[in-house]
């Protein structure tokens, strides 16, 4: 016989304000197999643990349902509580009556009605709970960090220093990602270089970790702790081991127009070539597109000159197969390209540039060798308008809806350098908002107006134009109300970040969610900011939103305490709740080997029982340590044969049988 | 030579070979225009009872459902249109592959005999298609009605003429490709306002008797025990609880086979009370057709659906939605 608790929590005035908690109590108290029934403030306290645990040892409870917030938040503790008392775990139901019912209600009467029909439809399903046991899997011991930025470098060098193995996976020829472009940082003004560098050449020699540039993410399999993921390792044409990075390849390769991706293609470089100096490995790579022996068959320069005969043409792409342990997100970001906001003219006018362009025309080895020039005739600008959030915090359909949060620091750190350098220039910079907190940010700021003499003007650039060989700006002052127009010799679009395009396909892959801005959503806002809901799979960086370099190194450092967390495991606790088929009416279709995301399900040639007959036929089987209990199979199923430990068919209709009560 | 002693000449051959152990064809029924599937082993049964006609819609894929080659391989006479269930059969591991043998035979529009006795036709003998119409002798003498008006609607709304699995094609056939009326039907039904369409089919679908032929009759329902006869199972129950439970055996049906259905038209073809069922997985076809591009069940034996397979370009469920899912 049933005898249920029912355990209805106020979470202070979270769920009481709205829902009459004690009548909730009350009338599930009186429900047909309910023991026992209580209210209390805080359920997921000790008081209100203690409070089940007594319960369940003197009321004999056979089951227990928690009236509280939502099951990804507490059904852990609750659980737990209950096993403590001697309960089956998997006796545990939460009703959700925080995020499905007093958040999103305002009637009391309403709200108090919803609640307890919930609580219902937990104490029928919880009628049909079968005890449950977990079992155990795997821990590698090895680490996959997904992009080879600042943020990946950080995350997998904290990993590897305890001792761990750690592999990172880098879409481009080198490591570094954006912050190897940039010229100096802000608030310090350091170069980004002389920090980025030593990083760069740590992660190389680190004896537990391993780069694979020029490689991407083919496919990911498995779950937490043992993951199975396939890397395509793009062909470079040059042998990596043989190549000594001499260089000569790239000095006589006669195909000498391709943009440099580096430098924003401000440059040209070679068809073979290095991205740039300081890049891991120093071993070029030959783009195909551009390459002469790749498009015409004839030249092979590169091949003959080699010293070291490293250059193959015939290369072919390779995939690696490896298991890791946890997975850390580093896709990073890219800036949006302007051509949208016609208003600027970006396409047309070449000394319309963006934000990192500038950079590298600052930057000591770029394109300029830190000479600033205006890319169209190569003399000094004299003045300079930078226009901020372009492309952010618009409504328009181009635009986004966010702040980019890091160009109001290096917009004050490019207006600084240029005033430095070239006293006698002139600044401009167009805002709607600054936002500077940070620490040190608000100071650095205010010394480009106070110290520098930049012009800081709120308002939106509406129009450039071209006037000679000048730019002719025409904007509005909003604090003085009036138009200006004003010639230039450069405008500077500080770009809107996003996330790296590549990145909704790898969510997709490891099954992470994304917001509507294609940045990686977090496991939980505050609490758990570097973990994604897919347990395993953690971020670092940009992917997951706007930050700094600061900021994306701190979350580099979490991500890797998250990791390492894991890694020190040796086995992890396996969820019960899994597939399960009735063999004897199991058709062989095939259709749930199909939808399985994690290869669970497998066909044998099996001698089963079905209606009297005795007769070998092809079943399903579910391989128990792989299964993650998604139901994708259940669903599938066209005879209903797989059913789900925990979530069963019956369940789910009792489910709604109670709700439609 | 008729193609009806093609096709018998060349199955004598087979079975006297030992290639095939026995054919699945038609012979007549009781009534005139009656086709029913059959099983023939010998020559003498073919020479005496094989009939193949405008008459002869039946889909005999669903009769090899669990055969095995070790039972002997068997001939089935297959229409462009009956390959598509063999494939997603197979495609399902509902048969072995080495259990068939596939002869292709060709096909003109097939009759309604339900059409045909409405528009008056009575004391049939035999009928023969003529281009666009058709050439009835009966007791009266020669009568002529439009295509049209008594061609099966599988045929009106004919997806192919190619043969998509065969061991032998009895002639070479050209395709004439999709049917330009084929989605009009459910286009009618997408014009209806809710309401309406809710009616549409609450007349329609109260006309069920529950005999259950459009699920036997079914290539692709072929489970060794469909839910709705399994007690254990719950879903069966909730139908009979629902205010009137043909409704909820349909839909549930039509669920089932999505993504899966070959648009053979055998459900509507079997109903005794001309309920049109075919309506329901067409509109399935249609809406996957527009969500994940054109797809066939049953142009390969893959077994692989939209519904079963996930790729990087497959819609989101909020674009799924927005596009009309959500009425």
């Amino acid at each position: 016989m049933h005898r249920i608790g029912v355990f209805v929590c106020w979470c202070g005035s979270n769920i009481a304000a709205t829902v009459d908690v004690k009548k909730v109590a009350e009338t599930l108290g009186k429900e047909p197999g309910v023991a026992f029934a209580m209210d209390y403030q805080y359920m997921c306290s000790e008081g209100g643990q203690g409070a089940i645990r007594s319960a369940i040892k003197d009321h004999a409870l056979t089951g227990i349902v928690v009236a509280a917030c939502s099951p990804r938040m507490h059904e852990p503790t609750f659980r737990k509580a209950a096993a403590a008392a001697g309960l089956n775990p998997f006796m545990v139901e939460v009703a959700n009556i925080r995020e499905q019912c007093s958040w999103i209600h305002r009637n009391k009467q309403d709200a108090t009605e919803k609640a307890i029909i919930l609580g219902r439809t937990a104490i029928a399903k919880v009628m049909l709970n079968t005890p449950l046991t977990a079992g155990e899997s795997r821990v590698v011991k090895r680490a996959l960090v997904i992009g080879g930025g600042i943020a990946g470098i950080q995350t997998a060098l904290d990993v590897a220093d305890a001792g761990f193995k750690v592999d990172i996976v880098e879409r481009k020829p080198t490591i570094g990602g954006k912050m190897a472009q940039l010229d100096k940082t802000f608030p310090t003004l350091d170069c980004a270089a002389c920090i980025l560098t030593p990083k760069m050449v740590e992660a190389a020699q680190h004896e537990n970790i391993t780069i694979h540039t020029y490689s991407e993410v083919e496919s990911v399999s498995g779950f937490v702790g043992d993951f199975k993921v396939k890397i395509r390792k793009k062909a470079r044409c040059v042998d990596e081991v043989a190549c000594t990075g001499c260089g000569d390849c790239m000095a006589k390769c006669p195909a000498k127009k391709a943009k440099s991706e580096f430098d924003q293609g401000l440059r040209n470089r070679s068809a073979i070539y290095i991205p740039f100096a300081q890049a891991i490995p120093n071993v070029p790579v030959i783009d195909r597109e551009n390459c002469i022996k790749f498009q015409t068959g004839k030249c092979g320069v590169c091949e003959k000159i080699c010293p070291s005969k490293a250059v193959h043409y015939d290369q072919e792409d390779t995939i690696l197969e490896e298991s890791y342990g946890a997975i850390v997100v580093a896709t990073g970001f890219d800036t949006v390209s302007p051509e949208p906001y016609g208003e600027f003219r970006y396409e047309e006018y070449p000394d319309v540039i963006t934000s990192l362009e500038f950079e590298r025309l600052c930057n000591a080895a770029g394109p300029t060798g830190g000479h600033l020039v205006r890319p169209s005739d190569h003399k000094e600008p004299k003045r300079i308008v930078f226009v901020q959030c372009v492309g952010s915090r618009g409504s328009g359909e181009c635009e986004k809806t966010y702040c980019s949060k890091i160009c109001c620091m290096y917009t004050a750190k490019h207006a600084m350098l240029v005033r430095e350098k070239y006293p006698d220039s002139e600044v401009y910079v167009f805002y709607i908002d600054v936002r500077t907190p940070g620490k040190a940010f608000d100071e650095f700021q205010r010394r480009a107006i106070e110290q520098y003499n930049v012009h800081y003007i709120k308002g939106m650039v509406g129009q450039v134009e071209k006037k000679g060989d000048m730019l002719l700006i025409q904007a509005s002052d909003l604090l003085h109300d009036k138009q200006l127009h004003i010639e230039a010799d450069m405008v500077v679009l500080a770009t809107a970040v996003e996330p790296e395009k590549g990145a909704r396909n790898l969510a997709t892959m490891l099954t992470a969610s994304m917001d509507t801005n294609d940045f990686f959503t977090e496991a939980h806002p505050k609490l758990r900011p570097v973990e994604s809901p897919t347990a395993g799979v953690y971020l670092s960086g940009l992917c997951q939103g706007p930050k700094d370099i600061p900021e994306t190194v701190a979350q580099a450092g979490a991500a890797a305490s998250k990791v390492i967390g894991l890694l020190v495991k040796d086995k992890l606790i396996t969820n019960p709740c899994i597939a399960s088929p009735a063999e004897p009416m199991c058709n062989g279709c095939g259709l749930c080997e199909n939808v399985c995301p994690y290869g669970a399900i497998t066909y044998e040639v099996k001698e089963v029982h079905r209606e009297g007959k005795r007769l070998s036929t092809r079943v399903a089987q579910v391989n128990e340590a792989v299964c993650q209990g998604c139901g994708a199979c259940t669903v599938t199923c066209p005879s209903g044969v797989m059913d789900l430990w925990g979530f069963s068919t019956r369940q789910i209709l009792a489910e709604v049988d109670a709700i439609c009560r | 030579m008729g193609m009806r002693e093609k096709i018998i000449d060349r199955a004598k051959a087979l079975l006297a070979d030992g290639t095939v152990v026995g054919v699945w064809g038609w012979k007549r029924g009781e009534m005139p225009g009656d086709r029913v599937p059959a099983f023939f082993e010998t020559a003498e049964e073919l020479d005496n009872d094989f009939v193949y006609d405008c008459f002869c819609a039946a889909n005999v894929s669903r009769y090899l459902n669990g055969r095995k080659a070790a039972d002997g391989r068997v001939l089935a006479l297959l229409k462009p249109c009956d390959t598509y269930s063999l494939n997603q059969m197979l495609g399902e591991n509902r048969l072995e592959r080495e259990a068939v043998y596939v002869l292709g035979i060709p096909t003109g529009d097939m009759l309604d005999p339900e059409k045909v006795r409405r528009a008056g036709i009575c004391g049939l003998k035999d009928a023969k298609q003529r281009g666009a119409e058709f050439v009835f002798d009966t007791a009266d003498g020669e009568k002529v009605l439009p295509r049209d008006a008594v061609a099966l609607e599988k045929c009106i709304a004919c997806k192919s003429n190619t043969h998509r699995i065969q061991d032998e094609l009895l002639v070479d056939i050209k395709d004439q490709g999709e049917s330009p009326v084929r989605f009009k039907q459910v286009e009618e039904l997408e014009a209806m306002a809710p309401a309406e369409r809710f009616a549409f089919w609450q007349k329609e679908l109260s006309r069920c008797i529950r005999c259950n032929a459009c699920r036997n009759i079914c290539p692709v329902c072929s489970c060794v025990k469909c839910v709705f006869d399994n007690p254990a199972n719950p879903v069966s129950g909730k139908a009979n609880s629902e205010t009137f439970e043909e409704k909820m055996f349909h839909i549930i049906r039509a669920f089932h086979v999505a993504g899966r259905c070959t648009d053979c038209g055998e459900c509507s073809r079997a109903c005794p009370q001309g309920i049109p069922l075919h309506l329901l997985n067409r509109k399935f076809i249609k809406d996957i057709n527009r969500a994940y591009g054109p797809f066939a069940a049953g142009t390969d034996d893959f077994g692989m659906t939209p519904l079963t397979e996930f790729t990087e370009t497959d819609p989101e469920p909020s674009e799924v939605v927005a596009s009309g899912g959500g009425q």
